[in-house]
């Protein structure tokens, strides 16, 4: 008599899988990997179908701008930092997609050190100056840098109009406060409202511009709609967003970053490989879309335009 | 929430099989293995479908090294489970629990040296000894591998319980050195490392007051 003992990994007829079940496994990985991933992944959205945006036409070019790869819009849009919405790179184009808010006029408030200060709507401060296109470059603190087609015009032919006066040493920015719209502002990740600030020297250098849009654009709420600072030669987070305050002062302004974290974050904050943040290493970075890394360059490769401005300078003090 | 069902399900599949009266260890460890995978190749399915965002190599990094971060505090689960719901036999699952946990560690490592790096070892060196999270990062790192060399059986007979069991205190120090390293890598928002170190700090906590018991019974 065949006596055959049941091993412990014999499986049971009922233990066994359905055929139908087996036949359908591949199916069943699809979804399950789909559904993971859709659960997983971050998805894109971006603030308002992209063809919806107002176009700016008839820009004129700028010898300040770069021949390099522009980096795509997409990741000009989806990969940001901007506290105020969160801070995951993919918060404020998930959150910001209403930003600003259409049925408020954004003002503008100019004043401090100067002979003509003023509140201004954003089209009627915008409404004087012929805007132009300037590929800029955009290096990040955090090791990671882009190609960005800005639109907007030079700082300085504004803070002109202010006429400060010889007390203005420097100019502060600020952004909107604002946690109903700015979700990330409800938590306290920084020192609300976001500050920055420029030695007056730098604001008036002609590669200083306040941008309104970019890809031919208007600006997206992620990337500071309606209007914000670009200053190319230092690290990103300088150019401060969705300005709503442009102030003339004769001390240096304390930034958000400097009261986060002062002994990391410097007010001069220019690109410079040679000196280290704590965090990240400054001398090479990854351009988004690249797989190698590039060599950094001496205030973002801007150097000629604007080194004149730290002559004698401790780079290393002053960082 | 991978964490809870993987719970839900590790438990309702035992106390099954102890109904049943035969306990099918193999089948859970060939499945708990396939689950553990998944962050692994959810990873590549979406660096292959082009899902990763526009800095893959970032997502990457991170996603493996959180994983790695996860996996150690689920192995500090499985022996309170055990005291929780009294089946012994969760003891089976630690070890893969924890080699995965070096897995996800290594994957990270790896990204790290290869993807970041380039295998550029001067300026490797030079990121370990100037920047302290990179610092806290490797040395949790080399700590790992005692732990890892150690987990055959044959390593545990040849070491003698009390002496492996005393090795493996390490990991407490790797759970602890593993949040500090996300802890230091953020800017300014603390909030997932402070998740993480309120999970690890229960975990030890619950620890501390099991013995304090025990000593109080004995």
């Amino acid at each position: 008599m065949f006596i055959r003992n049941k091993k412990p990994w014999d499986l049971s007829d009922s233990e066994v899988t359905d055929y139908k079940v087996y036949k359908n496994r591949r199916q069943f990985l699809n979804t399950a990997i789909s559904v993971g991933l859709a659960s997983a992944l971050p998805s894109i959205g971006l603030a308002k179908p992209v063809d919806e945006l107002k176009e700016y036409e008839g820009l004129s070019k700028s010898p300040f701008s770069t021949d390099e790869e522009k980096s795509t819009f997409e990741a000009i849009t989806t990969y940001n930092n901007f506290y105020e919405f969160g801070t995951a790179k993919s918060a404020p184009s998930l959150y910001a997609t209403e930003f600003p808010d259409e049925s408020e006029t954004w003002k503008i408030e100019i004043d401090g050190e100067c002979d003509n200060p003023g509140v201004y709507d954003y089209a009627e401060l915008v409404k004087p100056f012929t805007l132009e296109e300037r590929i800029y470059r955009m290096r990040c603190v955090e090791g990671w840098s882009m190609v960005i087609p800005w639109i907007g015009f030079p700082l300085g032919e504004l803070l002109k109009k202010a006429q400060p006066n010889s007390r203005a040493k420097y100019v502060e920015f600020t952004t909107l406060y604002d946690p109903e719209q700015m979700p990330g502002q409800r938590r306290d990740v920084l020192a609300w409202p976001y500050v920055e600030g420029l030695r007056i020297d730098e604001a008036m250098n002609p590669l200083t511009i306040i941008s309104v849009g970019l890809y031919g654009k208007e600006l997206l709420g992620q990337n500071g709609a309606p209007l914000r600072l670009v200053v190319p030669w230092k690290y990103g987070f300088k150019s401060i967003k969705s300005i709503v305050r442009i102030r003339f002062v004769e001390k240096m302004p304390q930034t958000a970053w400097m009261k986060a974290n002062a002994s990391e974050y410097g007010f001069y904050s220019n690109v410079n490989p040679n000196v280290d943040h704590p965090r990240w290493s400054q001398r090479k970075e990854r351009r988004i879309g690249e797989f190698l890394k590039r060599e950094t360059l001496m205030f973002n490769g801007y150097g000629e335009h604007v080194a004149d401005l730290y002559a004698d300078m401790d780079l290393k003090r002053y960082f | 929430m991978l964490l809870t069902s993987m719970q839900t399900w590790t438990s309702s599949v035992i106390s099954k099989s102890r109904a049943d009266g035969v306990l099918k260890l193999v089948h859970f460890k060939v499945l708990l293995f396939i689950v553990c995978l998944y962050p692994f190749f959810s990873l590549a399915w979406g660096l292959l479908t082009d899902q990763l965002g526009v800095n893959p190599v970032e997502t990457l990094t991170r996603s493996s090294g959180l994983w790695g971060l996860r996996f150690l505090l689920i192995t500090l689960c499985v022996t309170p489970l055990r005291w929780l719901t009294g089946i012994n036999q969760l003891i089976r699952f630690r070890r893969m629990l924890g080699l995965y946990a070096f897995f996800y560690a290594t994957v990270h490592m790896l990204l790290y040296l290869g993807l970041d790096q380039f295998f550029d070892w001067s300026e490797i060196w030079r990121d370990i000894i100037k920047r302290p999270f990179i610092t806290v990062g490797f040395i949790n790192f080399i700590a790992l591998l005692p732990l890892v060399f150690t987990s055959t059986n044959k390593m545990m007979k040849r070491l003698g319980g009390q002496r492996w069991k005393k090795l493996h205190r390490l990991t407490y120090f790797v759970a602890v050195a593993a949040c500090l390293h996300f802890l230091m890598l953020v800017k300014a928002d603390i909030r997932e490392p402070v998740i993480y170190i309120f999970l690890l700090t229960g975990l030890l906590a619950v620890r501390l007051i099991y013995q304090y018991r025990q000593k109080k019974l004995a």
